[in-house]
């Protein structure tokens, strides 16, 4: 049990440390990589204070302290995977209309072009 | 190009890769109905699509990427509509739809007052036959669309369509942007706006090839559901908050 534990605080050890790099790459803007940096730290924390888990298990009712662990986490993750898909489609319908437009202007510029030759 | 009268037309041809079959269908659409502005669609084709279509004589509409059907369409339909058509009317790209039902579309948008017409296989007994699966499919969407639109309609996913000014400004601020033509018909049935069938030829693909696959027909189903049941919840709750507001029916004038 404890060393399902001591895996969790290295994989939330590694979530932090790529999302850090991650952000002073600008691979990912800083607004998305707070969410990570918040479940990560979470998880790190939960994974190390065992009476505080242990609690969260007895007021959920589950019977095992990683499986409590593994659920919360997952259900944040389900949350932010969620999140994404809505930060997604509002940036695929921007993206659309944007193309239109372009395409739009590029056809004036063509016909403008085409007029005056 | 623009709309010198209260009567003008434009056909759009939205295409992707279509070099072997633009060129047709352009010059077909110009001998059929002369005079009419013809305006191809690029979705950002990777082959000579553009210069087929401009060397038959269509105006070309490129779009910087690849947006699908739907985004395609809608592209056509916001230009159409900015330089002030009245009727436009889609041709697919692949040679299938037969440009001299064209006018026969174009009178019964202009006789009918109602907002879209529908080229379709099915009216006429003698109508075009189809695949199977997709037989299976238009049949399952007939039963699911009738009462939605409380009227049955034969063919809901021809894409020989003609929109008038009123859908065209709905369209071009709103359009299903993947397999639009179902979506469309409950888009405009939920604005309280009218559609007409007419009976269409289709002629087989003479060229390149269909991207619908088996699992692609079941993404369709599914994906097309849930765009129906999507735009019935929309328009619901909009009823909900503003029951006595009367539908956009009105549109903008020419």
């Amino acid at each position: 049990m404890d060393h399902l534990l001591n895996v969790t605080t290295g994989l939330s050890v590694v979530l932090i440390v790529i999302v850090l790099i991650s952000v002073r790459r600008a691979h990912i803007r800083v607004e998305y990589s707070i969410s990570w940096l918040i479940v990560a730290s979470a998880m790190l924390v939960l994974s190390r204070a065992r009476p505080l888990l242990d609690a969260v298990r007895r007021s959920v009712g589950l019977p095992d302290t990683p499986l409590t662990l593994f659920l919360l986490a997952g259900g944040v993750f389900l949350i932010m995977l969620f999140r994404f898909s809505v930060i997604i489609s509002h940036l695929r319908d921007d993206n659309i209309a944007m193309a239109q437009r372009v395409a739009i202007l590029e056809y004036h510029l063509r016909s403008i072009g085409n007029h005056e030759k | 190009m623009t709309a010198a009268n209260p009567d003008s037309l434009m056909v759009i041809v939205p295409a992707f890769n279509e070099q072997g079959a633009v060129g047709e269908v352009v010059r077909s659409v110009h001998l059929h109905v002369p005079g009419v502005p013809v305006l191809v669609i690029d979705d950002c084709s990777t082959d000579d699509t553009i210069l087929v279509a401009r060397q038959a004589g269509a105006e070309v509409l490129a779009l910087p990427h690849h947006l699908g059907l739907g985004g395609c369409v809608q592209a056509g339909y916001k230009l159409a509509y900015e330089l002030g058509f009245q009727y436009v009317i889609r041709v697919d790209g692949d040679g299938q739809h037969d440009a001299r039902d064209i006018p026969r579309i174009f009178e019964k948008l202009k006789s009918s007052g109602c907002e879209m017409v529908i080229g379709s296989r099915f009216v006429a007994e003698s109508g075009s036959r189809t695949g199977f699966v997709r037989s299976l499919g238009i049949r399952f969407f007939r039963l699911v669309l009738r009462p939605i639109l409380g009227k049955p309609v034969h063919d809901p996913t021809s894409g020989f369509v003609g929109v008038n000014r009123r859908a065209l400004d709905v369209f071009s601020r709103s359009f299903p942007l993947e397999y639009p033509e179902i979506e469309a018909l409950v888009v405009l049935q939920r604005r309280r706006f009218r559609f007409e069938e007419v009976p269409c030829t289709m002629h087989p693909r003479t060229t390149g090839h269909s991207s619908i696959t088996a699992l692609k027909s079941l993404y369709y189903i599914f994906h097309v559901l849930m765009g129906v049941f999507v735009n019935v919840l929309k328009f619901d709750r909009r009823a909900l908050r503003a029951p006595h507001r009367r539908p956009p029916d009105s549109g903008a004038g020419g």
